[in-house]
């Protein structure tokens, strides 16, 4: 059991691992790659660098640093976070148990460009498996994806219905993922969502699939989906957070781009180190088991 | 305090409902619909007398839940004078959902 498990490894995840560490804490950081920040080539705005900066070198540092004084880090890609009594984390290879979560995952991606997606979110589209699946019960679902988000979406969704249509509007599909889809594939891109008051059919340049309900689950699932998930508030696709950078679920954070404001490093560090505090101090009110 | 509403009674609480009625569809499974309840009793509270607040549990209203075409919940309805005036999908704060049901 992890005090605190830090989902990013970019200067609001890593800032805030070194500083929980620090306050002796038990934690984890859980990072996907470099992110946004690691591909980022020229920084010349961060304090302390004489010399322009890349991304790249600012978060592989920022990394080390925190193994350095003894965060445990991990290089994985989270799918979920539960909320029972304590946090469930779980990656694509394995699950961690914390008794709170720091979410640093940095901006959410912007939704797929589909004609009519808009238009049909919460009439027929939706993002959470788990919350619409039922309404489905022995209908026709589709689900647009890619990768093990979607797969975690479609093992949902197989307790519903029989009838799903997996789209991966013209998205690389890796091997390992299609080998575990046994449902209709379609892998064109998608030109546009129809129907009337509620969802209808997918066209796609060749074809047109009827589909009562559609599961957006593309790529990897981003801060907004860890937040819709786990019933945070988001405003713009930002998830919210109080003074001290928590959500509306008690012991779930968030900090750096993924709750908006400045879209920086500087602030990114900032949000890190005062949500390392809160926590340190949300952990102090928690009963000892 | 939100009253629960079920295809019986919906009829009476809701569409003969003398007071405009936030209707929230939801489920127990649902984590964004539980986390919507307490912004909804809050509600319930604020708006006493002049609002009444609903709940349809659509794993137990399923015909309910069809007959309003509720594809995503939470899904929250304000019905004035028996008919649905707005209908607002996801989970938000407080004020964003009194804005978007025009109550704000």
């Amino acid at each position: 059991m992890y005090d605190v498990i830090v989902i990013g490894g970019g200067p609001a995840g890593a800032s805030a691992a070194i500083y929980l560490q620090r306050f002796r804490l038990k934690v984890l950081m859980i990072m996907k790659d470099l992110g946004t920040l690691g591909k980022t080539n020229h920084i010349d705005n961060y304090w302390a660098f004489e010399n322009t900066v890349s991304g790249q070198h600012l978060v592989e540092q920022g990394v080390a640093q925190a193994e350095r004084l003894g965060v445990t880090v991990v290089e994985e890609e989270v799918i979920g976070i539960e909320n029972f009594e304590d946090y469930v984390v779980k990656t694509t290879k394995n699950e961690y148990q914390g008794k709170t979560v720091l979410i640093a995952t940095g901006q959410a991606k912007p939704n797929i460009k589909v004609k009519g997606f808009k238009e049909y979110i919460g009439r027929g589209v939706s993002f959470c498996a788990i919350c619409d699946g039922f309404i489905y019960r022995n209908k026709k679902i589709g689900v647009i994806g890619n990768a093990e988000f979607m797969l975690e979406e479609l093992e949902v969704l197989r307790n519903f219905t029989k009838d799903i249509t997996v789209f991966t509007n013209g998205l690389g599909l890796p091997l390992h993922i299609e080998e575990e889809i046994t449902e209709k594939l379609v892998t064109e891109p998608l030109c546009e969502i129809q129907g009337d008051e509620v969802v209808k059919k997918v066209v796609t340049e060749e074809n047109e699939y009827e589909v009562d309900g559609l599961f957006i689950a593309i790529g990897t699932p981003s801060s907004n989906d860890f937040a819709l998930r786990i019933g945070a508030f988001t405003e713009n696709n930002y998830i919210v957070v109080d003074e001290n950078h928590m959500t509306n679920v008690p012991g779930l954070f968030a900090a750096g781009d993924c709750i908006g404001g400045l879209l920086q490093v500087v602030k990114a560090a900032s949000d890190g180190a005062h949500a390392a505090i809160a926590i340190n101090k949300y952990l102090k009110t928690l009963k000892t088991v | 305090m939100s009253v629960k509403v079920t295809t019986e009674t919906f009829k009476k609480e809701v569409l003969e409902s003398e007071v405009p009625v936030i209707v929230d569809f939801w489920a127990q499974w649902c984590r964004p619909c539980l986390m919507l309840a307490p912004v909804l009793e809050e509600i319930a509270q604020d708006l006493a007398g002049t609002v009444k607040v609903a709940k349809v549990n659509v794993d137990e209203e399923g015909y309910l839940a069809n007959q309003f075409r509720v594809s995503s919940i939470p899904t929250v309805y304000l019905f004035e004078n028996g008919q649905v005036k707005t209908q607002v999908v996801g989970l938000m704060r407080k004020d964003d959902l009194l804005k978007r049901l025009g109550l704000k």
